[in-house]
């Protein structure tokens, strides 16, 4: 006889309730492939976002038995031994339906925090060089390969308590940034992060780097911004 | 209940660094309150032959205890925001709270 997990899903909007279903058990299952099997097999009118299912997209995170995790490389084996799950939407960002939010104040926060690149030489001009052990090309590095995936906004309590806060993901993109010496507007980029949403709110709790599927840290990402932020204003560039 | 998203030694850190200050900001007033009472000796006598209660000498020794895990938890959070990055974090968190209970321990024992 298969063995079977017992799943339990947040279902509706924020004032919604939970559903349970029982799902086969395989050896080798993701928890998004649980979410799948429920919506193939039991109730195709079950809301949740998905792409690449490799870990690559950052679209498929959930909150799962409590924690904020990719759902597409998390496997079920290592996340519920007894297995129970509980699988619920992010948290800090409105409901649409389901296991869907809305990620649009996460991603306008990305703007606010002037995560887009500002040019200081046109394309005719010959290209910068940057050493590959350079210390801004190492911080940049550090900082570089997030998914976009919101787990990390979702597990910031400042966030919870302050939703102007512009977030751990926005802010480790603003730290890439200000990493890259061919960006032409560092100025203005401290003025962004540095505003009462900015950098100065974070509360080292580490709960961003704690959850983040892809090891990235934007507690030290932030912690820099802060010290950045803080020698711009001691010099008056701010 | 603490939430699973929470349940790691930075959360923890934490909550200790706002407990521990909730805890001296309202012992303060409390101090500052007898400190006044100086102006008028024989109060200020009552309030320290108060002090010497077993129970008030234990509390006096917890709020050094909590003073003494604040003060290493600030001096962790500004090296975390002012020097540069080191992975170490959480092993500092760990000395930190244990360089408190050292100093808690060696307090009650008299050794210092």
């Amino acid at each position: 006889m298969t063995r079977e997990l017992d799943v339990k899903i947040k279902r509706g909007g924020d004032d919604g309730g939970y559903e349970n279903f029982r799902v086969p058990q395989r050896e080798n299952q993701t928890v998004l492939d649980v979410v799948t099997w429920i919506q193939r097999e039991a109730d195709p009118t079950l809301t949740y976002r998905f792409a690449c299912r490799v870990g690559v997209c950052g679209s498929c995170a959930m909150t799962v038995n409590g924690r904020p995790r990719w759902t597409c490389r998390t496997h079920v084996s290592k996340v519920a031994g007894d297995g129970r799950l509980v699988i619920e939407p992010l948290e800090n960002m409105p409901v649409i339906k389901d296991l869907a939010t809305d990620m649009t104040g996460f991603f306008e926060k990305w703007q606010a925090a002037r995560g887009r690149f500002e040019a200081a030489i046109s394309r005719d001009d010959p290209l910068v060089p940057i050493l590959p052990d350079s210390p801004e090309r190492r911080a940049a590095d550090a900082a570089i390969e997030c998914i976009n995936c919101a787990v990390c906004y979702s597990a910031c309590d400042v966030v919870s308590w302050d939703q102007d806060y512009l977030g751990p993901a926005a802010l480790n993109r603003a730290w890439a940034a200000l990493n890259d010496v061919r960006d032409g507007d560092r100025a203005g980029l401290l003025r962004a992060v540095s505003g009462d949403a900015g950098c100065g709110n974070c509360h080292s709790h580490q709960s961003c780097a704690e959850h983040c599927p892809v090891e990235i840290n934007p507690t030290r990402s932030i912690a820099g911004l802060k010290r950045a932020s803080l020698v711009a204003l001691l010099k008056g560039e701010r | 209940m603490i939430r699973p998203s929470r349940n790691h030694p930075g959360f923890w850190a934490f909550l200790l660094h706002r407990l521990s200050g909730l805890a001296l900001v309202l012992f303060l007033p409390a101090h500052f309150l007898v400190l006044g009472s100086a102006i008028n000796a024989s109060a200020f006598d009552a309030a320290i032959a108060w002090t010497d209660r077993p129970l008030v000498k234990f509390g006096e020794w917890g709020i050094v205890v909590l003073l003494a895990l604040h003060m290493t938890g600030g001096i962790r959070l500004l090296a975390l925001e002012f020097l540069p990055w080191s992975e170490g974090q959480k092993a500092r968190i760990a000395i930190g709270i244990g360089a408190a209970l050292l100093f808690g321990a060696a307090l009650a024992l008299g050794l210092v």
